[in-house]
């Protein structure tokens, strides 16, 4: 196998060709011990030879000030480390040649074999650009493919090349004369060196390397301006404009979230179902047993909580990527850094905020390519804030529970209305916790800001598809893991007793109901399965029925439904009883000012784990899951709604209590999985922490004051 | 000293000099360097980042750096 490294500018098409010669045979792990992804791929040159492929992190240069960064020059200098090259591969764009070079010569001075592609040639004659390559070949000493990337057009060369590797010259393109002291060759320099010293030898390298490429450059490259288009240019005006690139912003992100929520509730629905009856099938075909429940009430619900997000996730990168591909996202950045600046975020923080509103944890990958560590920090302590797709149900339940769904405007209604505030409620806070941190972090960092605004292009499929299922990928793995752990020890707390009625529960609740036959709340839940039951008959009848037929129908199902009923009660009489029923009553008198219960206190526990399960909870507290009735939602919302206190027998959800769980589930820190990722990126456990403390503090103090308030 | 932070929008410069302290060097990298074209292509609100291209490249910055780069004004 042939060890090939893939390096070149951000922005050059590195990617698409890494797409083009790997497929799907990709991996991304990462390098040991730092927070850059590593890219591989396997690629087949031809029918007997195969390559590694290493696509390194995009970059202008090598120049490194950091460890983080030195780990490319680590590689490059070092032929005994396994991923060293036996070719390195720059690719460039056509119309960038000049500033693309730049990292070439670096390569070219490590004395590896190095092929220069040249991408986007499809637009070398629009832009009036033509390369005498045999002369650059020459001057640069080495091996030049062209390409196009986007009309797939010079691939098979690159493969060609890279198997004649051999024949490549190892000779360096500057003179170690030139440039006596650099960091290239001598990367102990960016240990010894101070920081102002180290950018000074950076700096001459950089000067003397450029005068090499404009000497060369001057032979080979030529430019007619008179042919270059303005389209570009007009494209800005528009896009970048003071005023109306701000009105294009808002309104596309309306649109994207529009279609998101429009897009995903079919798939969401149809894995609902899927998951719902895969887990009743599940029931049936296996013996009955403790494992049989283990599987159905615990491993399928918790893989189903971790699909249902899939659509929604993968649409949200579908568009972040066409955003990124096609050069638009660098505009936003460049528009919006002023504004996010006075809350201590760079510009570049639009990008993770706005996944953020999918899920947090590629969100806070995401932020890895801000060059401030106090700016980067804080757009990582901040984004869980933003209203992720977890939130989703949670918020959706409560709204439909507690807020009428009158129309207020023509399409306008009071239930999407509080839906939208809570978004803007998870944008405000995190913008202005990012203040109050901004203010008081004693970080010192140099806050630079350098963004390149690439030639706006129509996105390549090939790489939007590739990065949703990375993304998607990510997502189910990093995440899946701990939901799924935690779905199995919360159906392992709730399924162990702690003292005898757990036991008992059956016989218990036979007892009762027999001697007082079915109490308020279970005879209204009744009326409410009956009044389900009799929709559903009118729905599926294929010819109407007459009343005395669906009274007969009704008479027949009534015990059935009854027993339903009571089933329910014992369930939920042994959940009270169980470990985690114990920790709900536990934690109740902390909760009582906020107006819980103790059973809204085992969903907030177990939310802790992951927000989604909330509902989980609550369908196996009210033992409403049990039933497997395709309306759930409407089940579990019709037990909310008739919950009542044990002692006073008010209502459990009101107004008050509705609101104040709406705010505790917005600003909470109820994701396990966030805190892992914030610790991998922070490298300590120091700030999950701060995070995990200060939002539920804030959490709290915003529902105590909206129940006390309201109530 | 005229610096980028000078020009107005659609004027163009050649580099003259620029203070190493205050600039990036991933700006130096882009092409940021004496002799140079620079043209500012577009401003935003309340003293915002500028748009600027530098050899055909189009590069955001913010003012503070724009300030340490110095230009002579090309007619």
């Amino acid at each position: 196998m042939i060890k090939v490294a893939l390096i070149g500018n951000p922005n050059t098409g590195k990617t698409s060709l890494f797409n083009h010669l790997t497929g799907l045979n990709q991996k991304v792990g990462n390098y040991p011990g730092i927070t850059v992804d590593k890219k591989t791929g396997i690629c087949k040159l031809s029918a007997s030879q195969k390559a590694t492929i290493l696509d390194l992190p995009g970059t202008y240069s090598l120049n490194a000030s950091s460890a983080d960064e030195k780990i490319v020059i680590d590689i490059l200098n070092n032929p005994s480390n396994e991923l060293y090259p036996d070719v390195a591969v720059v690719v460039t764009d056509v119309e960038q040649l000049k500033r693309n070079l730049l990292v070439f010569t670096q390569v070219k001075d490590l004395e590896i074999p190095t092929l220069l592609v040249i991408n986007m040639a499809d637009r070398m004659k629009s832009k009036g650009i033509s390369i005498d390559i045999e002369q650059l070949e020459a001057e640069l000493n080495t091996k030049i493919v062209i390409i196009s990337s986007k009309k797939q057009i010079g691939i098979e060369d690159v493969k060609q090349a890279i198997i004649a590797y051999d024949s490549l010259s190892i000779d360096r393109c500057i003179t170690k004369e030139k440039i006596k002291q650099n960091t290239i060759t001598n990367p102990e320099l960016i240990e010894t060196l101070s920081a102002a010293e180290l950018k000074k030898v950076q700096h001459r390298e950089t000067i003397v390397r450029y005068q090499f490429i404009n000497d060369i450059l001057k032979k080979s490259y030529v430019v007619d301006r008179t042919k270059a288009t303005d389209l570009q240019a007009k494209l800005d005006r528009i896009f970048t404009h003071k005023i109306f690139g701000y009105v294009i912003f808002g309104l596309l992100l309306l649109l994207i979230f529009q279609v998101i929520f429009e897009w995903s509730s079919v798939p969401m629905d149809f894995i609902d179902g899927v998951f719902g009856s895969l887990a009743d099938w599940t029931k049936e075909v296996l013996p009955k047993g403790m494992l049989t429940n283990l599987l159905a009430e615990g491993i399928i619900a918790g893989l189903g909580g971790i699909i249902i997000f899939i659509p929604q996730i993968a649409f949200l990168f579908f568009f972040i990527s066409i955003l990124e591909e096609s050069g638009y996202m660098s505009r936003v950045v460049f528009l919006m850094d002023k504004i996010m600046r006075r809350f201590g975020l760079s510009g570049k923080s639009i990008v993770p905020l706005i996944s953020g509103a999918a899920c947090a944890i590629p969100a806070i990958m995401a932020t890895r390519n801000i060059e401030s560590w106090k700016e980067r920090l804080i757009t990582i302590l901040v984004t869980p804030f933003i209203t992720c797709s977890a939130r989703l149900p949670v918020y959706a339940i409560l709204i439909s529970l507690i807020i009428p769904g009158e129309r207020v405007f023509w399409f306008f209604n009071w239930q999407g209305i509080t839906l939208m505030l809570l978004y803007l409620l998870g944008f405000i806070i995190a913008l202005l916790s990012a203040y109050i941190l901004h203010k008081t972090l004693r970080i010192e960092s140099k806050s630079y800001f350098v963004v390149e605004l690439p030639k706006y292009k129509v996105p390549l499929f090939k790489n939007v598809a590739f990065t949703v299922i990375e993304k998607t990928k990510a997502f189910v793995f990093e995440a899946g893991k701990i939901i799924l752990a935690i779905s199995i020890i919360l159906w392992v707390l709730a399924s162990v007793g702690v003292n005898e009625k757990f036991n008992n529960a059956e016989t218990i609740v036979a007892t009762a109901i027999e001697a007082n036959g079915l109490n308020e709340v279970q005879e209204k839940t009744l009326q409410y399965k009956i009044q389900r039951y009799e929709e559903i008959l009118l729905e599926e009848a294929e010819t109407p029925l007459t009343p005395q037929e669906i009274d007969v129908a009704i008479t027949e199902k009534t015990p059935e439904l009854r027993d339903a009923v009571i089933n329910d009660e014992i369930a939920a009489l042994r959940l009270e009883n169980s470990i985690l029923g114990v920790i709900g009553k536990t934690i109740e008198p902390v909760i009582k000012p906020l107006g819980y219960d103790w059973k809204i206190g085992i969903a907030l526990v177990s939310s802790f784990a992951a927000r989604e399960v909330f509902i989980g909870t609550l369908a196996t507290i009210y033992s409403v899951g049990s039933e497997g009735d395709d309306e759930e939602g409407n089940t579990i919302k019709a037990k909310m709604q008739s919950e009542v206190h044990a002692k006073s027998g008010k209502k459990v959800f009101t107004f008050a209590s509705g609101i104040s769980l709406l705010l505790f589930y917005a600003f909470a820190m109820q994701c396990m999985s966030t805190l892992a990722i914030v610790k991998r990126e922070t490298n300590s456990w120091k700030w999950p922490m701060i995070q995990l403390v200060g939002m539920s503090v804030i959490a709290y103090v915003a529902a105590f004051i909206s129940f006390q308030l309201l109530n | 000293m005229l610096t980028v932070a000078d020009l107005k929008k659609g004027e163009k410069a050649t580099i003259l000099d620029f203070s190493l302290d205050s600039i990036p060097l991933k700006l130096i990298e882009m092409g940021c360097l004496p002799g140079n074209e620079i043209a500012l292509v577009q401003t935003t609100l309340f003293n915002g980042p500028l748009f600027v291209t530098i050899n055909d490249s189009s590069i955001a910055i913010r003012k503070d750096t724009a300030a340490a780069i110095f230009i002579e004004k090309v007619v």
